[in-house]
């Protein structure tokens, strides 16, 4: 084990960790707010009193995800500093957009929306948790669009003197094609995410209490089963162009996605197999055809490249050396991804089902899978960006620099390890305080209907802290 | 001036920014366990910044991405460089942020003492490192002619750092106390106004001393010279204005020394980014690390429009929230 393997566990688990809580920023903000504006219109205190629940569970999931984000821009120049110094010129550019334009909306109008609500107009307090939820939603096409210029570089000329690449066209960097697609499939990723999460908590109280709250809760429940299933429906659709682009511009990852070693024409897709995956044994293996011909180039007769094909085409290209990424890690990422996706959208369609004309889930499995529906999405969406990232390998720039040329080089062995280490364990320690949390507060409940629009300092003080620190 | 200038003037701008404002927020965090004499005091302490310090804390982010942007091999020297003071910072902040979102949640004075040592810790260190950082920024640290730090953890800890170290929490925590005199009411604002008056004759010693040491010593530059007396005057003028119970101008005071002592430190700086003690060839500088004409011009764009937003919309939440906070007994 060396630096460069430790910096690229550090980011791996650092990253992943961070993008557990960012969905539920990106896909709950807007359902928060989706909530006030339904209290704002109607004066329902249902609304009002939904509002102010998941804007808790909203919040207690926001701080996790701003601070793990702190991590992630530091770490490119501390581990990764040739990186940063040969990408700096293009991909800081996005990067200094996501904060100006993204973070600062993000973090003041969010600050305003939890301090705000005896203190600004009813309207201008509802337009405050928007433009918190437009910022989160923008800094995700800010990151989208530097890391997609990782996948497919864009947009740039190579410097001859220094030999690093030097912007030439930011509107190509930002409407990259693969950052156009990435983008709403990882938004409606976020709001799979969100909306699993409110079918579990509802269901729960529905459930587990019933009497209490029951027609806010069923509200939130159904909300939530439509959010999961749209959102499922638009992960789909946009996965699939995403695949179309990814053969076009990343055939190798596609390939390693099948373990398909041999062109084939045209070619299935293995929903499971047993085996080696290094394509000289096959054990058992069910396989739909036609089916990744049709994934990759939306025709299902196409001739689909092998990795051995491509292999050779890159060693020609680039020189001597392997460019395919380890085949079993993308082959069941890529169906980890898709099978829990669409797992979690079954049960979020068998659960409306059974709600369905005031009925109450009774089945003991349905509800088991209910409570446990959030857990799908977010391990579907971690698969997606594992089988993103080392799909890519071993370019850290695709075509461009490898991720062994971009490791700090005086960065030591011990330094890497330590932070390594000390993240792991302050982030696995966070992890149950925050899951702790989160279950306590899921499981109080809706505040009292007489409860003040959310406490704030100088108010009196609540027997159960509600937004205020 | 040409646009690599252009930005160096904006990441000495965006670090004017953090410090002014997440200086307060430092300063507030290290009083909520030493000041507050209960959970109601430290519950008034931390409502001061409880709506803006996330906001401040976006100032760090944006100065490092500008920096990353404008000047890739600044970031990537500095930050892979000091490793470990960055590596602290990040903990540091981490800690502090969870603690501010999660202190409240649990009715459990255990709890909320955990949180409070977490938000001590955590608004300590970073002001501390950061000082340390600054000025070895100024001071140079060992660079090779490739521009890779070539020192070790010893090389940061320098006598110089350290004193910049000590002088960024003494300034810190009287800035704080300051803004703490200013937002409260009641016996805190009193208390706190006396923590300042305690503290600020000697945390404008020390910046005095640490401005004199760079000035006269390390960076000889009448520009930045100047500066730094203006900084100096503008933390004598905040110790006397507290005097007076003057919070306001107290407080514009402070702010106005750490700008104006940021200032001095980046225009001494200038047209290095950061020196090399060891190969002269290693120092980075202004035109040599600056990204490319064209970068710099879309980032000149994007800033020249949406950084006077921030402004507006920042100073506009500091308007909302500018009722001083009461002390709320439970």
């Amino acid at each position: 084990m060396d630096a460069l393997d430790v910096a690229r566990w550090q980011f791996g688990v650092t990253t992943i960790y961070h993008f557990l809580f960012v969905p539920l920023t990106i896909g709950l903000g807007p359902l928060v707010a989706t909530l006030q504006t339904l209290w704002y219109r109607t004066g329902n205190p249902r609304y009002l009193r939904l509002t102010h629940f998941y804007g808790k569970l909203f919040l207690i999931n926001f701080a996790m995800g701003v601070v793990t984000g702190i991590v992630q821009e530091f770490q490119f120049g501390m581990n990764w500093s040739d990186y940063s110094r040969f990408v700096g010129d293009v991909f800081g550019a996005p990067l200094a957009m996501e904060a100006l334009l993204a973070f600062f909306l993000e973090s003041t109008f969010l600050g305003l929306w939890i301090f705000g609500w005896k203190k600004l107009p009813k309207g201008i307090h509802l337009a405050t948790i928007w433009v918190a939820a437009i910022g989160s939603v923008l800094s995700a096409y800010f990151i989208l669009a530097a890391n997609s210029w990782m996948q497919n570089p864009v947009g740039f000329a190579m410097n001859p003197e220094t030999g690093r690449p030097v912007l030439t066209d930011i509107w190509a960097v930002l409407t990259n094609k693969v950052a156009l697609i990435t983008f709403p499939h990882t938004i409606a990723a976020a709001f799979l995410v969100a909306g699993a999460l409110l079918v579990a908590v509802s269901l729960w109280h529905v459930t587990r209490r019933p009497g209490t709250d029951t027609g806010e809760h069923r509200f939130a429940l159904r909300l939530g089963a439509w959010v999961t299933l749209a959102a499922t429906a638009a992960v789909v659709v946009t996965g699939d162009i995403q695949g179309k682009i990814m053969t076009e511009v990343q055939p190798m990852k596609m390939a390693a996605a099948e373990a398909l070693y041999q062109s084939e024409q045209p070619a299935g897709f293995s929903v499971f197999t047993v085996g080696t995956l290094d394509g000289s044994r096959e054990v058992f293996a069910i396989k739909i055809p036609y089916l990744l011909s049709f994934l990759g180039t939306g025709d299902p007769t196409a001739r689909v490249e092998g990795i051995n094909d491509i292999q050779a085409r890159y060693a020609a290209e680039y020189g001597p050396g392997s460019y395919a990424p380890i085949v079993p890690v993308t082959y069941w990422s890529f169906r980890a991804m898709i099978g829990l996706g669409v797992a979690a959208a079954l049960i979020a369609l068998w659960v409306l089902w059974a709600q369905r004309r005031g009925r109450t889930p009774g089945n003991r499995w349905l509800v088991r899978a209910g409570l446990a529906l959030p857990l799908l999405p977010l391990a579907a969406s971690t698969a997606g960006w594992i089988f993103t990232e080392m799909g890519r390998q071993p370019w850290i720039v695709f075509g461009e620099l490898l991720t062994r040329d971009g490791v700090s080089r005086s960065v030591s062995l011990t330094e890497v390890l330590t932070s390594f280490l000390a993240f792991t364990l302050i982030y696995a320690v966070l992890a149950v305080i925050e899951a702790r949390l989160l279950l306590r507060y899921a499981k109080a409940g809706l505040p009292p209907p007489d409860a003040a629009p959310a406490e704030e300092p100088d108010d009196t003080a609540e027997s159960v802290p509600a937004l205020a620190y | 001036m040409d646009l690599s200038t252009v930005w160096f003037v904006a990441v000495a701008a965006l670090f004017v920014g953090y410090f002014v404002l997440e200086g307060f927020d430092f300063g507030v965090g290290m009083l909520v366990r030493l000041f507050g004499r209960d959970d109601a005091e430290r519950r008034q302490l931390i409502g001061t910044i409880g709506p803006v310090w996330d906001g401040n804390e976006v100032w760090l982010i944006t100065a490092a991405g500008a920096m990353f942007a404008a000047f890739p091999g600044w970031y990537a020297t500095l930050f892979s460089g000091f490793y470990v003071p960055m590596l602290l910072i990040l903990l540091a902040l981490i800690v502090r942020g969870v603690a501010f979102e999660f202190r409240g949640k649990r009715d459990d004075p255990a709890w909320r003492r955990r949180w409070d040592l977490a938000i001590l810790c955590g608004s300590t260190v970073p002001a501390v490192l950061w000082g340390l950082t600054f000025a070895n920024i100024v001071r140079g640290v060992p660079l090779a002619a490739d521009h890779e730090y070539v020192g070790g953890l010893a090389d940061l800890l320098n006598p110089f750092a350290l004193l910049g170290g000590l002088v960024f929490l003494a300034v810190f925590l009287w800035h704080g106390a300051v803004f703490v005199a200013l937002k409260t009411e009641g016996e805190v604002r009193v208390r706190a106004n006396r923590l300042a008056a305690r503290v600020g004759p000697l945390a404008a010693a020390l910046l005095a001393g640490f401005l004199a040491w760079m000035l006269l010593d390390l960076r000889r530059t009448p520009a930045a010279a100047a500066l730094g007396v203006a900084a100096v005057v503008a933390a004598v003028l905040a110790v006397a204005a507290n005097r007076v119970r003057r919070e306001g101008w107290a407080f514009t005071g402070t702010a106005a020394a750490i700008a104006l002592a940021v200032v001095a430190l980046f225009t001494a700086l200038y047209p290095a980014l950061l020196p090399s003690t060891a190969d002269p060839a290693g120092t980075l500088t202004v035109a040599g690390a600056a990204a490319s004409p064209y970068s710099l011009k879309v980032m000149s764009v994007v800033a020249a429009i949406f950084l006077p937003l921030v402004l507006l919309y920042q100073g506009w939440t500091y308007w909302v929230f500018r009722k001083r906070l009461g002390l709320t007994r439970s």
